[in-house]
């Protein structure tokens, strides 16, 4: 029912696209990062808690039309209903009814509970084309209340050294559920990167809770920054934007910190293992659950991921996407 | 195992050399003497005869989690590490965790007891062993026992915690740390032992540095204007190696670098050439890489520094030398009041004498030259003898003496000493007595923001490098740079550059701006064709300084001041 094409994939039996990165005149979009969202289309459709995002992502002059959770619209011969991934705000699997039965489009998802978001809804389907970012068996998520109790706890231990601590993390996402998170711990408030600051805006008018955030930027030169906490998106760090902070101690929260390599490479002092996608224990479970008979995986580990179904008995193959999951382009966005 | 594994994961999770140390401190404090003495083994870079491989690990790994064995390669390629795969992996096994069992009953009873197991059995014990830990320690066990337990701190750092948690002073635990040494509690209890006369006869004495000519100094007019007369003056070459004593005491030998750091045993052919000596010397001298007469460069040497395991291949590779150019003591006596004339002469009596290395250089002008000339014996053993004297210039006028600096580069050396003859050996840097006059006085850090592939050989690898300094809050291209690399440094910047692109632009790679090298360059003037408006001069990198951040590099406004300086 799905098919690839150059600008995305492509629902013939809907004349729809799902997540297309070229222009195309209908775009059905799981969430609101930049790799899954682009401009272009002619129009587009999204669940209702995530237009918000979609419009300040594709700007006020787009085409956004949106539907709740659950509901079905009628798309040529399909019927297509959007439901939560718990990805993030507003982020949904994208379910497809046609004359070759269920398909549901995962998107990009997680398993385990964020305060920022709906939590995902398993659904039975024929075929289940899944996200495979982290699909290795070296993958596998602590706790989010075990990471947040270590942050919190590194956070307090450079507020009586003196220091700034900053957190890397994406600006859609990570950002907010660390702000929420962190509501458990402390109500401080916390700079952040102007960039977050209008997508930390659209949560709370979602009535997510969060910690005051208030930019970096506006702080007088000069001011102290010892014991504050700061978020930041990765590609600000080694700018000078970073100058003001004076001394500080950094880390990155990220589903990449599981692996101390990486972490080294780059040199965080600490590695927050925080990911909004679906570990290796996550993945197979939710394709399970799903029943699908075939499963497509797409962007990541996806080759890996559709092999070791296959071994297991499922009819499982690859999707090429230009999806690219954590590390790709929210990096820069 | 638990409190090492958690210095371990604490040495880990910072880039702060502080807290490494506090870390260290507060295990040290805590640890048995047994425990202690095995982790100074490990830390100092030590380590058992490798066990077990990485693979086998992971195999067992995969055996204990039911997961097929193609999947080990796959996440292998990802972590890059054979005992850090295996632990991720084994996280899906849980623990529960049983009496602890002390660094020293693990080392001893399991990891050195598998020696002499057969291998299927080795593995029933180390899987068995699995459910016992947690993530990190289990990491640990498989660091140690593959043989890769690193933890990038150096011994200095170790000497430090050890002499913070003893309350003894870094040099004592220094040279207690040199020579041979067992791991065991009754080692530990010598090593913090408070006695510590047993330390005093390695001891050096405090360097004395020389002090560099202002920049404004560019040629003899202003030599003599600056030190009088230039036949109150000795001259040498000011040699590109490690500064460092050679103590020979009681028929003992010791190495010292000038951080107090004892390195005899990275050069144990300098001890072994200082077994010539008379007892009570003591020498000051540079450690060279050196070959067929030549001083190598700085980064040939640096191989050997943090090579302590490798010793005796290093050894054939980068030949060193020690270089003499002071004596301090002598016939057990401190001879550092004698004026330098009469240390100097006492120096070549003692190195000769000893008949370990001669002069080098016979005492004309033309002859100064010797030591960098080609010979046609290209193994002549004077002049790679071990331990050699740093020859004197013997100049006779400032102008000669400007001439012969001219030719450092082509020497391999960083310019000429100039000393008084009159001086005694000081403390510290004290100013007016012996000066430094170096080539390529201007050096600054700059970020890493543009590179492209280079030519010929190069041409696959990503090793032309554009260089910028901060100018308001941007970085201003200053400087291309293509040499001064090692083909290792090349090799892992060339990968870094790779997943760290920002933008490309045609060949030209945009890249983070991170990493940060001390450039050296010959002149600087004023460019209209350049956007920072200054021109350098044949910048090379000197040093990757991966101790900086981009934020500590330098300004534009800096680079503009001296090019004030020059006129």
């Amino acid at each position: 029912m799905l098919v690839e094409t150059p600008v995305g994939l492509y629902c013939a039996a809907g004349d729809f696209h799902i997540d297309p990165w070229g222009p195309t005149p209908r775009a059905l979009i799981t969430h609101a990062h930049g790799d899954h969202a682009r401009s272009g289309s002619s129009a587009y459709l999204c669940a209702t808690p995530g237009a918000a995002l979609l419009t300040r992502r594709l700007g006020a002059n787009a085409t956004i039309e949106s539907l709740p959770y659950g509901e079905p619209v009628r798309l040529g011969r399909t019927t297509v209903s959007f439901h939560p991934a718990g990805h993030v705000l507003g982020s949904a699997q994208i379910r497809i009814e046609g004359p070759d039965g269920v398909w549901v489009v995962s998107g990009d998802y997680k398993r385990a509970p964020d305060p920022t978001c709906a939590p995902f809804e398993p659904l039975r389907c024929d075929v289940f084309v899944t996200e495979s970012t982290f699909a290795l068996p070296i993958y596998r998520w602590d706790s989010a209340s075990d990471v947040l109790a270590d942050l919190h706890a590194w956070w307090e231990s450079n507020r009586a050294l003196g220091l700034a601590s900053i957190v890397f993390c994406y600006t859609l996402g990570k950002a907010q559920r660390l702000l929420a998170e962190l509501t458990a711990y402390t109500d401080r408030p916390v700079l952040v990167h102007g960039m977050m600051l209008p997508l930390i805006d659209i949560y709370r008018a979602a009535g997510v809770r969060l910690l005051p955030a208030s930019p970096l930027i506006e702080r007088p030169r000069g001011t102290s920054l010892a014991g504050e906490l700061v978020l930041a998106p990765p590609s600000a760090r080694g700018t000078p934007w970073m100058r003001r902070l004076g001394d500080l101690s950094d880390a990155l929260a990220s589903g990449l910190m599981r692996v101390r390599g990486v972490r080294r490479q780059r040199a965080y002092d600490r590695g927050f293992v925080l990911s909004d996608h679906a570990d290796w224990p996550a993945l197979l479970d939710t394709i399970a659950a799903t029943g699908a008979a075939r499963v497509l995986a797409t962007h990541g580990h996806a080759e890996v991921l559709a092999r070791h179904l296959r071994e297991l008995g499922l009819d499982a193959g690859v999707l090429r996407t230009a999806w690219e999951g954590e590390g790709g382009a929210d990096d820069h966005e | 195992m638990t409190r090492f594994a958690r210095l371990y994961a604490a040495l880990d999770a910072t880039n702060s050399t502080t807290a490494k140390v506090e870390a260290m401190v507060r295990y040290f404090t805590d640890a048995p003497a047994a425990d202690a003495a095995w982790a100074v083994y490990f830390l100092t870079g030590r380590r058992l005869k490798r066990l077990l491989s990485g693979r086998a690990i992971g195999d067992w790994a995969m055996a204990m989690t039911g997961l097929p064995d193609w999947l080990l390669g796959e996440c292998y390629a990802v972590v890059g590490d054979g005992a850090e795969t295996a632990a991720l992996i084994l996280d899906a096994v849980p623990s529960a965790p049983v009496e602890p069992r002390s660094l020293q009953v693990w080392v001893e009873e399991r990891i050195l007891a598998l020696r002499a197991a057969p291998p299927e059995h080795q593995q029933t014990l180390v899987t068995g062993w699995i459910g016992e830990l947690a993530r990190w320690e289990r990491f640990t066990l498989f660091k140690l026992l593959t043989g890769e337990f690193r933890t990038g701190v150096s011994q200095t750092l170790v000497v430090r915690a050890v002499a913070q948690a003893a309350g003894l002073p870094v040099t004592v635990i220094a040279a207690r740390l040199t020579g041979e040494w067992t791991p065991d509690a009754a080692w530990y209890a010598s090593l913090v032992a408070t006695d510590v006369t047993d330390t005093d006869r390695s001891r050096p004495y405090p360097f004395y540095l020389a002090s560099p000519l202002d920049p404004a100094v560019t040629g003899a007019v202003a030599l003599a204007e600056r030190l009088g007369p230039c036949d109150g003056w000795q001259t040498e070459w000011k040699w590109d190696g490690i500064r460092a004593q050679l103590v020979r005491r009681d028929g003992r030998a010791f190495l010292w670098s000038r951080g107090e750091e004892a390195i005899a045993e990275r050069f144990p052919e300098i001890t072994h050439a200082a077994a010539g000596l008379p007892d009570g010397v003591v020498l000051d001298g540079e450690i060279l890489a050196f070959r067929n007469g030549h001083p190598q460069p700085f980064a040939a040497l640096q191989r050997r520094i943090g090579r302590l395991r490798q010793v005796a291949r290093s050894r054939r590779d980068i030949p060193v030398v020690f270089m003499a150019y002071d004596i301090l003591e002598h016939g057990g006596r401190d001879v550092r009041e004698q004026p330098l004339t009469e240390r100097r002469a006492l120096l070549d009596r003692v190195v000769a004498q000893a008949q370990l290395a001669r002069p080098v250089a016979p005492v004309a002008a033309r002859d100064a030259l010797l030591p960098f000339e080609d010979d046609d014996a290209g193994g002549d053993r004077e002049s790679d003898a071990t331990l050699q004297i740093s020859p004197r210039l013997d100049a006779t006028s400032w102008e000669a003496i400007a001439e012969q600096r001219a030719t450092s580069r082509s020497r391999g050396v960083e310019g000429v000493m100039i000393k008084r003859l009159t001086s005694a050996y000081g403390v510290g840097r004290k100013r007016g007595e012996w000066w430094k006059w170096k080539i390529a006085p201007y050096t600054i850090d700059a970020v890493l923001i543009y590179a492209q592939p280079g030519s010929g050989k190069r041409a696959s690898l990503l090793t032309d490098y554009t260089f910028g300094v901060w100018d308001g809050g941007e970085l201003v291209p200053v400087a291309k740079a293509y040499s001064g690399l090692s083909n290792d440094e090349i090799a892992e910047m060339d990968r870094w550059i790779r997943r760290h692109t920002v933008e490309r632009f045609g060949p030209v790679r945009h890249v983070e701006p991170l990493h940060v090298f001390e450039l050296g360059f010959e002149a600087i003037a004023p460019s209209s064709r350049h956007r920072s408006g200054v021109a350098v001069r044949f910048p090379r990198m000197l040093r990757w300084r991966r101790d900086k951040t981009a934020a500590e590099a330098d300004t534009l406004a800096a680079l503009r001041m001296l090019m004030k300086r020059r006129v």
